[in-house]
């Protein structure tokens, strides 16, 4: 981590710490420009840019036509100008008409033009269920753009984080998708959904620098050190899986990913060479999802010190349905009974 | 459980005294044995074309959408409201870099069939269209382009030869053999780099335009697609950001009347015009003879001028033939007319503007054969010396390790690894 030094800390939600983020950089780069369906004068619908355009202005903070393919392909056109787009597609799930212009254009940029151009674009996304949102709200598609060559993907599980690593990947010159968890961004979700929701408020995670500092990109964090079983994780799932862990009293390594490309191999593989077991869980479908590249990478460099099988607790390979969201939600019951059958041989 | 594609449920049900619908697919005038037919084009005659005050209401030029911005009558003369009145200097400018992007186009193509390259697409007949408008811009405005607009970069005086080594995917190629041939990138010549995904760039420039004007800068961007990909997406999301934030933008539609095989119909040209799509956005559009390189000029000059009064975008249709092939890997007498190209209304641009040229006597038959001559050899030239650096498919001309390179700017592990293993297999093998 890198720190202006004499920065103060305050106590911020995700939202908070996102916003801050974004005015950090707009205050240090003037070509950091953000745009975005209603992120202008409004602030966006989840209020992550509130206050930008009052600050920046309307030439660096503004409103875009409902076209997720013309909002990323003009920022690819303002990166080739010169300049550091932050776009926002208000939900992961409307990111699908950008598609093209991500994988095929902002992606493959610097390398079909052999890095005269580049797209230093950082697209922000609230991505994830747990909100009944039902299947247009809730999908987790960062499985996508991790098979894609050429971008990156980050997702943050806490304020610290989201700050620093959006911070990072905002001076970073490859287009990287960062997918915010929106289930988080008021308070950390334990996945205990009949119960109330808490906030922030007294986390430790989300005491945040009011200025600059950066997570560097690829660099996992051990949210809990242990040593009977590593739990690769990201996103809200980092919460559930802390509770689980707690009210089992396992003493499990979980290692918060933070971003899947790059990724920090060293860790898990130290983790998993320590513990010699391993489950991966995330709220993405099972087929081809990230869990299936974990799997596979744990398997070639860990195999011979692993004692059991390893698990994957995902998404179901169906739609996010919109009132059944706790059966489909990878949530304890589907976590334990998982810890269990590892744990048991 | 009912299956919601039921034959019986499919066909509605009985009894309704209604006529029975109709699909209508369209098909064009002419295939292959038929005459070709243009008739049914309404040319009109070159000075008749009303030229509107360049920061003009869009909705008061609605007529220019649906008419033909002319310049060069039949008999040479250049006419009407529209004549940018060039000097000779010029005129004999724009005559040399068509005729240089002919020459080279052909030299190209017949290096493909030799085997010296994968593919190539020529631009023959289409000329004017970049050359009018790359001699109408400014040199620092930023072109992105489509696949077809190599005629910028001549224009522009970029090196053949660069271009050459880029089309063999030799070891001069900049791009280090990772674009198809013809998908070139030349930031110096503000050439923007090319997608094979079409109208991918058509948003892009109208972001590029957008940050120019955000920064208080004083350049604009121009871009081109196919009529055919008109019909996509991102064509749409870009007029609607030129329209909505008023972008320094020129968006050029280059109508060849064929997308491969599916002629202009299937892209709504029965219906009405490409420049007319500007009318729905609020923007300006021109509807230009594109086989007239004076009428693109002006309508590109007209174009760039309300750009830099922050009068908005403009969208320009330019009518033309696509007298080739798409591409080396199709064959056009197999689906159209083999009539089509010498019966085309508008002729050949080369043929206009040399004609245009005599009768203003600063020009003779034997100088332009002199030129075509002097054109071929300085081509002929540039190949050999491209082909110094190799052709395509015959050994690598960048090390295989490279590919790894530029995906990211700093290559992450995941990378190393397998070039690492690529490389550990390669040497296992012997090779």
């Amino acid at each position: 981590m890198t720190q202006e030094a004499g920065t103060d800390v305050q106590h911020m939600n995700m939202i908070q710490a996102i916003n801050s983020a974004m005015d950090v950089m707009m205050e240090r780069d003037p070509t950091v420009v953000v745009m975005g369906e209603d992120v202008g004068f409004f602030g966006g619908v989840f209020r992550a840019t509130a206050g930008l355009q009052q600050k920046y202005g309307k030439n660096r903070v503004f409103d875009t036509p409902i076209t997720e393919c013309g909002i990323i392909g003009v920022a690819v056109g303002m990166g080739a100008y010169g300049l550091r787009p932050v776009p926002e597609i208000q939900f992961a799930d409307y990111i699908y008409p950008a598609l093209d212009q991500l994988v095929s254009e902002a992606a493959r940029l610097r390398y079909r033009s052999a890095g005269e151009f580049i797209a230093p674009m950082t697209v922000r996304s609230p991505f994830g269920g747990g909100i009944f949102g039902g299947q247009t709200h809730s999908q987790s598609p960062e499985g996508i753009f991790t098979h894609c060559s050429g971008i990156k993907t980050v997702i943050p599980s806490t304020p610290y984080d989201a700050k620093g690593l959006l911070i990072a990947a905002i001076e970073d010159n490859d287009p990287t998708i960062f997918f915010e968890p929106k289930r988080i961004y008021n308070g950390p979700f334990d996945g205990e959904y009949d119960t109330p929701a808490t906030s922030w408020a007294g986390h430790k995670d989300a005491q945040v620098p009011t200025g600059y500092y950066r997570i560097p990109l690829g660099q996992a964090r051990i949210a809990r050190a242990g040593e009977a079983l590593t739990i690769l994780c990201y996103g809200t799932m980092v919460h559930v899986v802390e509770h689980t862990v707690a009210m089992l009293g396992l003493d499990a390594e979980i290692v918060d990913l933070r971003s899947l490309v790059p990724l920090d191999i060293e860790t898990i593989e130290a983790s998993v060479k320590k513990t010699g077991r391993c489950l991966i869980v995330h709220e993405a479908t099972r087929t081809s999802g990230f869990g299936a590249e974990l799997l596979a990478q744990v398997q070639e460099r860990c195999f011979h010190h692993l004692e059991a099988p390893i698990e994957r607790v995902t998404g179901f390979d169906t739609p996010y349905p919109h009132s059944l969201e706790w059966a489909y939600f990878p949530g304890p019951v589907r976590i334990r009974e998982a810890i269990n059958k590892i744990m048991k041989d | 459980m009912t299956d919601p594609h039921d034959s019986a449920r499919l066909q509605g049900e009985a009894g309704r005294n209604l006529p029975p619908l109709r699909l209508h697919v369209p098909e064009p005038p002419a295939r292959p044995g038929e005459s070709a037919d243009f008739t049914h084009f309404d040319i009109p005659a070159a000075d008749a074309a009303p030229r509107p005050d360049e920061t003009a209401q869009p909705a008061t030029m609605r007529d220019m959408a649906y008419g033909l911005v002319r310049v060069l009558d039949e008999n040479g003369a250049a006419v009407g409201q529209w004549n940018p009145n060039l000097p000779p200097e010029t005129l004999l400018r724009m005559l040399r870099a068509m005729a240089l992007t002919r020459a080279f186009d052909g030299r190209m193509f017949r290096a493909q069939r030799q085997g010296k390259t994968s593919f190539y697409m020529k631009s023959t007949g289409e000329e004017a269209v970049s050359i009018g408008a790359a001699l109408a811009l400014h040199r620092d405005d930023m072109c992105f382009p489509s696949y077809r607009q190599q005629g910028i970069l001549i224009a522009r005086d970029w090196p053949i030869i660069d271009m050459m080594n880029q089309i063999y995917s030799n070891k001069g190629d900049r791009l280090k053999g990772r674009q198809l041939p013809i998908m070139y990138s030349a930031r110096e010549a503000g050439f923007f780099s090319i997608s094979g995904n079409l109208t991918t760039q058509y948003p892009q420039a109208v972001g590029w335009a957008m940050a120019s004007a955000a920064r208080g800068d004083t350049r604009i961007a121009a871009t081109w697609c196919g009529e055919g990909s008109t019909a996509e997406g991102d064509f749409h999301s870009a007029c609607t950001f030129a329209s909505v934030y008023r972008a320094p933008v020129i968006m050029n539609v280059v109508n060849n009347q064929w997308a491969i095989s599916s002629f202009s119909g299937f892209a709504g040209a029965e219906a009405t015009t490409f420049a007319a799509r500007a009318v729905g956005y609020g923007i300006a559009g021109l509807r230009v003879d594109g086989n007239d390189v004076l009428a693109v000029y002006a309508a590109t000059r007209w174009a760039a001028d309300r750009a830099r009064a922050n009068a908005g975008p403009t969208l320009i249709e330019h009518f033309t033939y696509r007298v080739e092939g798409h591409s080396t890997s199709d064959d056009p007498t197999a689906y159209r007319s083999a009539e089509e190209s010498s019966l085309w209304p508008l002729g050949d641009p080369i043929a206009r503007l040399k004609q245009h040229c005599i009768t203003l006597g600063i020009w003779d038959e034997d100088r332009h054969a002199a030129m075509d001559k002097e054109l071929a050899e300085m081509v002929r030239d540039a190949a050999r010396e491209a082909e110094k650096n190799g052709i395509l498919g015959h050994g690598l001309h960048h090390p295989m390790e490279s590919m790894f390179e530029d995906v990211f700017e700093d290559m992450p592990w995941h990378l190393k690894e397998q070039q690492q293993q690529m490389l550990d297999e390669w040497k296992a093998a012997g090779l």
